[in-house]
């Protein structure tokens, strides 16, 4: 038996309302890891790719990694496992907080979640004991509300994971919420749970920590050598404390790759006022942490009197230059609302922006906006679309609840989409910041940043300085990052971990707590081995060559104002590299790069 | 004039921007050691948007940008 699984995986089918207890694939496991790993490959294995993500036949897992929860730095985080319905491809939400503590506690590596309850429901999991409850009282319920009002029901120890309005209504930007203002955030994972007539799943545990880690000294070992590295780095020990993610507006800024008014700029000369410093001058309360973490980046806000989860750089960036608003009271109080109608808050105000510069070139007309014009900078427009993106009664609403990509789209004019595989992209401007753009093309769940931060080494210098304006040898390092960044999703860590710890302190604390022997190389394949099999269920859900792409304005129209005026994206110039590093040929691995990682399985498909 | 902007810890005390007559400067430490911002405590120094490192030419008209390590994602 290996260390730090409980090798319990629980199959609950809403239609029939039957569960089932099943054994974790220990072999699985050990190819795979756990978390965004082996739940990708479980997802593969329960043969979705093809079906609408929104009926009964897709499933939905919440899997744990083998850190998760483990007396260890930064193990609040578990994943929610599924097929988007915002890009038809493979969806992969990671969440901190404590809830997915706790189902390891509870004794439970994953839960699959398939079918269709016939009217809306709520599971418990109390240790072994899972049950369905009714919960048509909670139709409507916010997300933070509801957290209350389950843990009053169930006990202040218990942990709640929930959809807020818009994953009832199966908006395709809906988050996963738990512990009142985590979120599993992107690729509309929330619409799934709503399809499902799921709304929220409780859980309690006897246990407080993992009863079952391999060597219990060496762990002891690995964490304190990791405790040090991350107190005594002046990024994970202190600044993210101090500032939380919100601190890169400035240096992102001040570069010139703070994409403004939907990408029609890259400079916003009211940064400051939106910045990281000015958020812990005005509103900032105190820092917020996930479970067992000594970094605590999250930040808690006033809005109004009100003392919430505060933004990250990115609701900073998407809510703020990227609509043109410098207002920061009125951003945290659109990340508030993201957080308690349940909905992403990168999608949701790019969506916005992407329609503010519908309505700039006059495609979307006023008489559209029932009275809410999306004009630049207006806080009205962000607080009332947003609103009405939850819950959307009008056409032009129902247009923007489904994306940018949907939304231009329909207004002929898709290049307006900011996004990748019709996911919005976030806050740094591919054209401004080579490698970040190869990353962004090739991430299997689309646009996206914490599939292999490129900013780490172009931007923060870490964990050394490259230049940002240069191509060369940004494949290999994409990949590299990329591998790694699987590694610790599946492990059950908080990526931030990694602006400190290196690839061999995440393997020490690895082998320690589940009594594997791997090599950083070792690790860094089944990093690869994990990439691989998320193409594969995209390609086997209709992925296509062009959809590794970036959107034509970050190729053709260079960067119009700021420090990197002038500058586009070589994506064409790096993108073959890539694939030359990946083994892969028109996006997909070819036969030989599949064997070699041992996927044999999916040879031929 | 050069333009200095501090963010972050190197705020306490100093104003966010600076402008600096450009005599007696012939590289950004020369601009650091007027601002009394030891090396160390520099982790980003940007020259017009660009990163460079405190020995780098500074002329007037510039925009030099310091920032002390951070992070984030």
């Amino acid at each position: 038996m290996a260390g730090a699984y409980y090798e319990k995986i629980a199959r609950i089918n809403l239609t029939t309302g039957e569960i089932k207890v099943e054994a974790t694939n220990m072999e699985l496991a050990h190819k795979f890891i756990g978390g965004r790993g082996l739940g990708t490959k479980m997802l593969y294995d329960e043969g979705v790719a093809t079906v609408d993500p929104l009926s009964p036949e897709n499933k939905l897992i919440y899997i744990t990694g083998p850190m998760t929860g483990a007396q260890a730095p930064s193990t609040g985080r578990y994943m929610v496992v599924t097929k988007s319905p915002l890009t038809g491809m493979i969806a992969c939400s990671n969440s901190g907080g404590i809830w997915g503590a706790k189902l390891k506690y509870a004794g439970w590596d994953a839960i699959i979640v398939e079918g269709k309850a016939p009217d809306w429901t709520y599971i418990s999991i109390e240790d072994d004991k899972i049950e369905l409850h009714d919960a048509r009282e909670y139709v409507g319920m916010m997300s933070e509300e509801m957290d209350e009002t389950l843990r009053e029901k169930h006990g202040k120890e218990a942990s709640v994971l929930n959809i807020g309005p818009a994953g009832e209504n199966q908006v395709l930007l809906a988050a996963i919420m738990n512990d009142k203002d985590r979120a599993a955030g992107r690729s509309g994972v929330g619409a799934v749970m709503g399809s499902k007539n799921l709304k929220a799943i409780v859980v309690k545990a006897t246990r407080t920590n993992l009863d079952n880690i391999a060597d219990v000294e060496a762990l002891k070992v690995a964490t304190k050598n990791a405790l040090t590295t991350l107190r005594e780095n002046p990024v994970t020990g202190q600044s993210l404390r101090m500032y939380g993610t919100a601190v890169l507006v400035n240096i992102v800024n001040n570069i010139g790759a703070f994409p403004t008014l939907n990408w029609q700029q890259s400079y916003y000369p009211q940064g400051d006022d939106i910045s990281g410093e000015t958020l812990a001058d005005k509103y900032l309360v105190r820092p917020g942490a996930c479970h067992r973490c000594p970094i605590a980046c999250g930040r808690v806000v006033d809005v109004n009197g009100k003392v919430v989860g505060g933004p990250e750089y990115e609701p900073l960036w998407a809510y703020g230059g990227n609509c043109g608003n410098n207002d920061l009271n009125v951003i945290d109080e659109c990340n508030m609302l993201c957080n308690e109608l349940g909905m992403d808050a990168i999608s949701v105000p790019c969506t916005i922006a992407a329609a503010m510069e519908l309505y700039q070139k006059g495609y979307i007309k006023e008489e559209e906006c029932d009275g809410v014009p999306l004009e630049w900078g207006s806080t009205k427009a962000l607080v009332e679309w947003t609103k009405r993106m939850a819950n959307p009664q009008s056409e032009l609403a129902r247009l923007m609840s489904s994306g940018s990509a949907r939304l231009c789209e329909h207004y002929g004019h898709p290049e307006i989409s900011m996004s990748v595989k019709k996911q919005e992209m976030p806050a740094y401007d591919a054209r401004a910041i080579q490698g970040i753009g190869i990353t962004y093309a090739t991430s299997n769940r689309g646009g996206c940043h914490v599939r292999g931060y490129m900013i780490s080494p172009e931007v923060l210098g870490l964990p050394e300085q490259l230049d940002r304006t240069v191509t060369t040898d940004k494949a290999a390092w994409a990949k590299t990052f990329q591998d790694l960044t699987a590694v610790i999703d599946s492990m059950g860590h908080c990526l931030f971990t990694s602006f400190a710890m290196s690839a061999q302190e995440y393997t020490d604390l690895l082998n320690a707590a589940t009594g594997t022997s791997w090599s950083v190389e070792e690790l860094l394949e089944i990093g690869d081995r994990i990439y691989n099999i998320e193409r594969m269920f995209n390609k086997a859900a209709g992925m296509k060559p062009e959809d590794d792409r970036l959107p034509k304005r970050l190729l053709e129209e260079p960067v119009s104002n700021g420090p990197s005026e002038g500058m586009v994206s070589q994506l064409p110039l790096t993108l073959p590299q890539y694939y030359e590093a990946r083994g892969w040929v028109d996006a997909f691995p070819t036969d030989e790069t599949l064997k070699k990682l041992g996927l044999d399985e999916c040879i031929g498909k | 004039m050069i333009e200095v902007r501090v963010f972050a810890t190197l705020r306490d005390g100093r104003d966010k921007i600076t402008m600096m007559a450009p005599e007696g400067i012939s590289c950004a430490r020369d601009i650091m050691t007027r601002m009394n911002i030891p090396d160390e405590e520099v982790s980003i120094l940007l020259i017009n948007g660009f990163h460079q490192k405190p020995e780098s030419p500074v002329k007037d008209g510039d925009v030099v940008a310091l920032f002390p390590p951070v992070g984030g994602g």
